[in-house]
């Protein structure tokens, strides 16, 4: 694992989400209502919408285009048979880490 | 031997002490009072009646020549004192000395007069005395006053002279009235109050400076240059202990004059009281705590053994009409918590603030039967745990559980109504139940009774439910979502009569099966909540569907649209120039001209929204709300400005309506037009609101549509006057926002409410119109106003991304 520093945790907004630019397009971070803070890929596998700017709810999150609702947990799309790839989170006091490995490896390869 | 005791100042401190000395001790001192006002003691604090015209100068003197005569005490009126000298124990008048052996300051205050150019005109008054008061009372209609401060003794005075007939203004340079004793809330329907009463009332202005003419008060200016003209300008801006006196004797004096607790100054012979002392770093504006100062003055005067000690106030605004109650001490502070229970349609705030497990202060507005309860609380310091929960509903409602809506409707008497539509009571529902009626559908059919509105249907359920027991069985309705088994009716109903104010106080009280909703029921509640209770309920943006969150339309490729506000589809060169301008700075793909007579942007990249909000900002333009729930447009014909056939002003009562409506969101979204005449240019019978305008008026009609439903307008009324048709079509906008569900335009509302129901309210029922239009203005004082310039300037980094991580690969 590569921890990368990604920011405050009060930069993600509650029951909101942010994105960050990676290699691999844009990745949204989701900090639920309990302060539990994940991260997926922000492209909706159906028509690409962007996940970080769609309503977050329980540790869920539902696409602003069609509401194709995701599971944050495991990135699995409701009752389709679809998801998006979900990356490591770890919280250090007020600082949000993100795991890089998957991220930044084929760049740094 | 008598003692000498000479008595400076005839106001109601020293007043009482005079009482309470010559009943129990006639003969102990030879007693002179100097008073500068040539007359002796009179009530001050009914001065606002005597203004009003509610009582005569004559009622409201408490001590005559004859009392002072009876107890032989030597009058020395209209007399300043000059000096006194503390070593040979003497005061001197300007009519000659006076020995003392004890002397006694009640040198009250002075009104403070702010040193504006111009203060020292004539009809520059205070409002402080007798002659002040006079100098009102002799203004009448025709007459303008113009009053700076908004505290209680200015809204007094405003009331006092505008019972008169005259034309006043209040300036009050904080963001609300009385800003000492009421918060925002209650400051506002305060103002609204006094407004009705014909008063103008200014805030947050600034007094730069009193003009004249011929050495008399002409008018005041503001520092934005607006000039309000008068004939007599009062300040009641506070007042200031008057420790001149004390000070010339080398008394020991801070903003007052310090006394101890027993009102003793730091001369053993000398005491002060009233409103010219300082105790324990307090000083005193009220009557009680001058009232409790004299006795103990008067007690050690006589050798007794007495203590002053602060105690909580309470106080009233004598106004008509303006129910206002407040006691005890409600600032902020560390372990400080507030109750608060506000009824905007009925005008009722009441806000208790308590500390540990007692109540310390508390404000009423609207409703002050429970006053006196309270303030008996906080001066007893009884410990309100127990009934914590329901405190804030008074007496009445200690003890009680109304956690169970069941339970709730178990405990109401017979003849509470239940159906308000058709004035049906409980009893006429139990006495149908009684008499076979055994489901929703047979108490319709037999009573009305939630046979109208609908939104009693589930109180009507719960008394089915209450009365037959196990034999009743709901009938499974339509739920929100998978979160909840409610209805949207039931929730909108529930929240207001729960009076839910929050979403969790929602998920919790309505039993919601998830953490906090989903896409569907969380911006339905969000919109409940935020047109129920709008004073109370903060928006929430994470609750909103990205285009109402991020303030733009999103696209399929997830760039956004921007679409500024044309007021009545209206624009100006200048405009245009700055949407070009704009359209080529971001690289705009699209410009496209849209139904609703506005110019869309369409294609701009979700970072670059706050920068070219920014500069549509700049060229004046706000948020054209084309993404909301809300008022969308108001399109309009160019009607009698340049059309020949043109019966009114339709592009004037187009702007002027959209700018009354704009910001305020509604189930969904709002879409008006007024067309200027028959021939109906403007399309307005497919509007959610359309308004035609003939000779005779204008027709407002409601429930179009032109989308997936095609449906022309039903006519609810036709009005002569402009005036009355920006009220009918607010009155419509408020009753949709406060009865539709979420997602329901004005057509669905409509079938299912019924245009009569709606006339009944709207067209019938003035009083009611009004009240519509009243909580219509109290919720847009929160929400009319552009977001576009609100997110350019303090959430901009929002819209960037949190990190850019290609960066980090590139090392």
């Amino acid at each position: 694992m590569s921890w990368i520093d990604i920011g405050h945790i009060d930069d993600i907004p509650l029951r909101g989400a942010r994105k960050i630019k990676t290699e691999l397009g844009c990745v949204a971070l989701f900090r639920t209502a309990q302060d539990e803070v994940f991260a997926a890929s922000d492209t909706c596998p159906h028509k690409g919408g962007p996940l970080s700017e769609g309503i977050v709810h329980g540790q869920s999150v539902t696409c602003p285009l069609h509401n194709w609702v995701f599971d944050l947990n495991t990135g699995q799309a409701n009752g389709e048979d679809a998801s998006i790839p979900t990356y490591a989170v770890r919280i250090d006091g007020d600082r949000v880490w993100i795991d890089g490995s998957k991220l930044i490896a084929r760049s740094a390869a | 031997m008598k003692q000498r005791l000479v008595v400076v100042g005839a106001g109601m401190a020293s007043g009482r002490v005079l009482e309470h000395l010559t009943e129990a001790a006639p003969d102990a001192f030879d007693i002179t009072l100097f008073n500068a006002e040539p007359r002796g003691n009179y009530n001050r604090i009914m001065l606002s009646p005597v203004l009003a015209g509610d009582q005569t100068y004559e009622e409201i003197v408490t001590h005559d020549d004859a009392w002072y005569a009876e107890r032989g005490i030597t009058c020395r009126f209209g007399e300043k004192v000059v000096s006194i000298d503390r070593e040979a124990k003497v005061v001197l008048g300007e009519h000659g000395a006076v020995p003392y052996d004890k002397l006694i300051l009640g040198t009250g205050s002075n009104p403070f007069i702010i040193p504006l150019p111009g203060h020292d005109l004539d009809g520059v008054i205070a409002y402080r005395d007798l002659e002040d008061t006079e100098a009102m009372m002799k203004m009448g209609a025709g007459n303008k006053v113009v009053v700076i401060g908004g505290g209680l003794l200015g809204l007094e005075a405003a009331a006092g002279m505008a019972a008169r007939g005259v034309d006043v203004t209040v300036v009050h340079i904080m963001g609300h009235l009385m800003e000492r004793q009421l918060d925002e809330a209650a400051g506002y329907l305060l103002k609204k109050s006094l407004e009705s009463k014909g008063i103008t009332i200014k805030l947050q202005a600034n007094s730069k400076e009193i003009r004249g003419e011929d050495g008399q008060v002409k008018a005041l200016v503001l520092d934005d240059g607006t000039e309000l003209p008068c004939d007599l300008l009062v300040m009641a801006v506070g007042i200031r202990p008057n420790t001149a006196l004390a000070s010339e004797m080398g008394l020991a004096v801070g903003k007052g004059i310090h006394v101890d607790d027993q009102l003793g100054t730091s001369d053993k012979d000398v005491f002060a009281v009233g409103e010219c002392v300082e105790h324990d770093g307090a000083l005193f504006g009220l009557v009680a705590p001058l009232y409790d100062q004299a006795k103990v003055l008067a007690q050690t005067l006589l050798g007794q053994e007495a203590a002053f000690v602060q105690k909580s106030l309470s106080t009233k605004l004598k106004v008509t009409g303006c129910d206002l109650f407040s006691a005890g001490d409600f600032a902020d502070g560390a372990g400080r918590e507030d109750i608060v229970f506000r009824d905007p349609s009925r005008g009722v705030y009441k806000r208790l603030v308590i500390e540990g497990e007692t109540l310390v202060g508390a404000v009423l507005y609207g409703d002050t039967a429970d006053g006196n309860w309270f303030f008996q609380l906080i001066k007893d310091g009884t410990s309100i745990e127990e009934m914590r929960d329901t405190l804030i509903f008074g007496p009445a409602y200690q003890g009680g559980d109304t956690s169970d809506p069941l339970s709730a409707v178990a405990a109401l008497p017979p003849d509470a109504e239940i159906c308000g539509c058709n004035g049906i009571c409980k009893s006429t529902i139990t006495d149908a139940i009684a008499n076979g009626a055994t489901d929703l559908g047979a108490i319709r059919a037999t009573t009305k009774a939630s046979a109208s509105c609908g939104t009693c249907t589930g109180l009507v359920e719960q008394v089915l439910q209450v009365t037959l027991g196990d034999d009743f069985q709901l009938p499974t309705a339509q739920p929100i979502c998978g979160c909840c088994d409610l209805t949207h009716e039931d929730v909108r109903r529930l929240i207001k009569s729960q009076e839910l104010k929050s979403q969790d106080a929602v998920w919790q009280e309505l039993g919601w099966k998830t953490r906090n909703g989903c896409h569907v029921c969380r911006p339905a509640i969000n919109f409940y909540l935020l047109a129920d209770w709008p004073i109370e309920y903060q928006d929430d943006p994470q609750s909103r569907f990205v285009n109402e969150r991020r303030h733009a339309n999103i696209q399929k490729d997830g760039t956004f649209s921007v679409v500024p506000r044309m007021w009545g589809g209206v624009t100006t060169p200048s405009e245009l120039r700055a949407i070009a301008d704009a359209a080529e700075k971001y690289d705009v793909p699209t410009v496209k001209v849209t139904g609703g007579q506005r110019i869309d942007l369409l294609g701009v990249k979700g970072e670059d929204l706050p920068a070219i909000w920014s500069d549509l900002n700049k060229a004046g333009m706000v948020s054209g709300y084309a993404y909301s729930k809300g008022l969308r447009t108001v399109k309009t014909c160019v009607g009698t400005d340049h059309c020949r056939f043109g019966t009114q002003d339709s592009t004037g009562l187009g702007i002027k309506l959209e700018k009354v409506l704009h910001g305020a969101w509604t189930p969904h979204k709002l879409k008006l037009a007024v067309s200027g005449c028959p021939r109906n240019c403007a399309e307005a019978t497919c509007k959610d609101i359309g308004i035609v305008c003939v000779d005779s008026g204008y027709q407002i009609s409601i429930g179009g549509a032109a989308g997936m439903d095609v449906k022309e307008t039903e006519l609810l009324v036709s009005v002569p006057t402009e005036e009355e048709a920006i009220e009918t079509v607010i009155a419509v906008t408020q009753l949709y926002r406060e009865n539709g569900k979420y997602l329901d335009r004005i057509y669905k509302w409509l079938a299912k409410v019924g245009m009569d129901w709606v006339k009944e309210r709207i067209v019938d029922d003035a009083d009611n119109r009004r009240a519509l239009v009243e909580r219509f203005e109290l919720s847009q004082s929160i929400y009319r106003h552009d977001p576009w310039a609100e997110h350019a300037e303090t959430k901009a980094a929002d819209y960037a991304p949190l990190a850019d991580l290609t960066l980090e690969a590139a090392e």
